[in-house]
């Protein structure tokens, strides 16, 4: 479904995109691993359309992504929940939720999504009318998503959804992302908590310092030795 | 008391100009966080605009009226796209520089295209002055206040109710997000542009019957809408207008009861206490946008 061949991307002069190439299957979830700086964000924002790259190409469904702006790119159905949730603080639940289903074209079925959005997370039913700003960390992780997928994606990118969230919660919100990607949503899926991720994934890269140096199936990578000892914090 | 209520109904007047310039400030400061200090000229142009199709083509007032804010679309429309969007790059300081400079090339225009001169322009109602019990109520005051507060629940239902207010204000918090979302940007930001510049041509036209169609024409209600847009909080839409109907009436109330000399001093003395005591604006939160 998406796929990326030898894509390199800078900010400036910093290399931050070596040579990258993947491979998200359709109705699959495919995480991105690796540690702080690794590049994990910068290849969500090649997706996106906020970041350009130098070298290499990049496509969706066969589609040749370059130079398409941001609102395209969700059009087509892929859409992010960015790290750090980014809700819009000020609009309420309710409003941010209406932003997610901006590129909508079939407006009568935007209230199907609402509802299967409040079906996954019935909190966000209850703090419909408040301010977003208010909500808790965890509830904004869980309206970000929702948020996301009130646009309908084909594919959904989420960037760090377990980033300052109690282990319940954490495991709550992976319950979800299953059920969403069971739902027929491809998910790619950036962690640093790897031992998640590859719970629930099926395929995994792991990602250093702008390069991909491991991929396989989640299971491999998961009883790995290397992996395990440089990832998961046990040998 | 009938003195009293003339001036507020003269304040209301004269603030409800204030009001529609310092929303066109705030529209633009809040999606694009750049404050547009060519404001008050590009409404002076759209008025000499409004001026020249009522007089030199004689056009019939409304018709004059409803093609200058077609024109003022166009202009704000063009002035985004070719001026501001073409610096996109550089930081919000220096585009507001660049709305500094067009307010020289802007005057140098319509000094070129229209000259030095101060010309009369009617008022948009020119019926016979009606008395209310003592009040004597210019129907044209009455014309003003309605255009204003029609436009202004218009605007208000907009970008409160609709999905286009929504990304308007969700672009104004985080613009980087808004563009994940699919929200065109660039196009909020155009039609940002297009509603100020409209509301200014529309300030510029009915002020005109007052200051009369000149280069300098807007220079009070430019300053006094940037001093609304602060008093009322620029990190509000609200904010603005109820500061521009504030010092509109004060304005005339100190004018007429304290005195004329010292009106400007004692509404600047406004500001500043205002700002001593809710430093964001009477309506203002802290402003927390993030690129
Ligand atoms: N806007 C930017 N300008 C300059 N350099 C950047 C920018 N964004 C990221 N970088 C650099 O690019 C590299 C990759 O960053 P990226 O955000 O993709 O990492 P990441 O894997 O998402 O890390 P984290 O887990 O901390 O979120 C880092 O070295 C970072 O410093
Ligand atoms: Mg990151």
């Amino acid at each position: 479904m998406l796929k990326f061949k030898n894509v390199d991307a800078y900010y400036g002069y910093i290399h931050a995109l070596k040579d990258v190439s993947i491979e998200v299957p359709k109705g699959k979830i495919v995480t991105l691993l690796g540690a702080n700086g690794a590049g994990k964000t910068s290849i969500l924002k090649v997706i996106s359309g906020l970041l350009e790259i130098k070298e290499g190409s990049y496509e969706f469904d066969g589609k040749d992504l370059k130079n398409y702006k941001p609102e395209d790119i969700v059009s087509m159905g892929i859409v992010q929940s960015p790290e750090g949730r980014q809700i819009f603080p000020d609009l309420t639940v309710h409003e941010n939720l209406m932003v997610g289903a901006y590129t909508r074209k079939d407006k009568l079925n935007i209230n199907k999504s609402l509802i299967k959005g409040y079906e996954y997370f019935p909190i966000l039913r209850e703090r419909e009318k408040q301010i977003a700003g208010t909500l808790s960390g965890g509830e904004q992780q869980m309206l970000a998503i929702a948020r996301a997928l009130m646009a309908k994606p084909k594919l959904l990118l989420l960037d760090e959804p377990s980033l300052g969230l109690a282990p319940l919660i954490v495991k709550d919100i992976f319950n979800i992302i299953q059920e969403i990607n069971k739902s027929g949503t491809t998910i790619l899926l950036v962690e640093q908590n790897a031992h998640q991720a590859l719970s629930i994934a099926d395929y995994a890269y792991i990602l250093e310092t702008g390069k991909v140096v491991h991929s396989g199936h989640a299971i491999e990578l998961r009883n790995d030795e290397k992996v395990k000892k440089a990832y998961l914090g046990s040998s | 008391m009938n003195i009293f209520f003339q001036n507020v109904i003269a304040g209301l007047e004269t603030g409800s100009l204030y009001a529609l310039a310092a929303l066109g400030l705030v529209l633009i400061f809040r999606t694009t966080d750049v404050i547009n200090f060519a404001q008050g000229e590009m409404a002076m142009f759209c008025s000499f605009i409004g001026f020249k199709l009522f007089t030199s083509l004689g056009l019939p007032y409304p018709v004059a009226f409803i093609v200058t804010i077609i024109f003022a679309v166009l202009f704000g429309f063009i002035i985004e796209k070719y001026v501001i969007r073409s610096v996109n790059k550089a930081s919000v300081v220096s585009k507001m520089i660049v709305t500094l400079g067009l307010i020289m090339v802007i005057s140098g225009l319509a000094t070129a295209l229209f000259g030095i001169d101060s010309h009369y322009l009617r008022k948009a109602i020119t019926l016979d002055n009606l008395n209310i019990g003592g009040v004597v109520i210019q129907p044209n005051a009455i014309f003003i206040i309605l255009v204003t507060i029609v436009i202004m629940s218009v605007l208000f239902y907009m970008i409160r109710k609709t999905l286009f207010g929504i990304a308007i204000r969700a672009t104004a918090q985080n613009e980087t997000t808004a563009k994940l979302m699919g929200i065109p940007v660039n196009r909020i930001t155009s039609s940002s542009w297009i509603i100020a510049t409209v509301l200014g041509a529309i300030a510029g036209l009915l002020i005109a019957p007052t200051t009369n169609v000149s280069t300098t024409m807007m220079g009070e209600i430019h300053l006094k809408s940037f001093i609304a847009a602060v008093v009322g909080g620029f990190g509000s839409f609200l904010g603005p207008v109820v500061g521009g109907f504030l010092i509109g009436i004060l304005d005339n109330l100190v004018g007429y009861y304290i005195t004329l000399k010292w009106k400007t001093v004692i509404v600047y003395g406004l500001l500043i206490v205002v700002l001593i005591f809710k430093p964001t604006g009477l309506f203002g939160k802290i402003h927390r946008k993030k690129v």
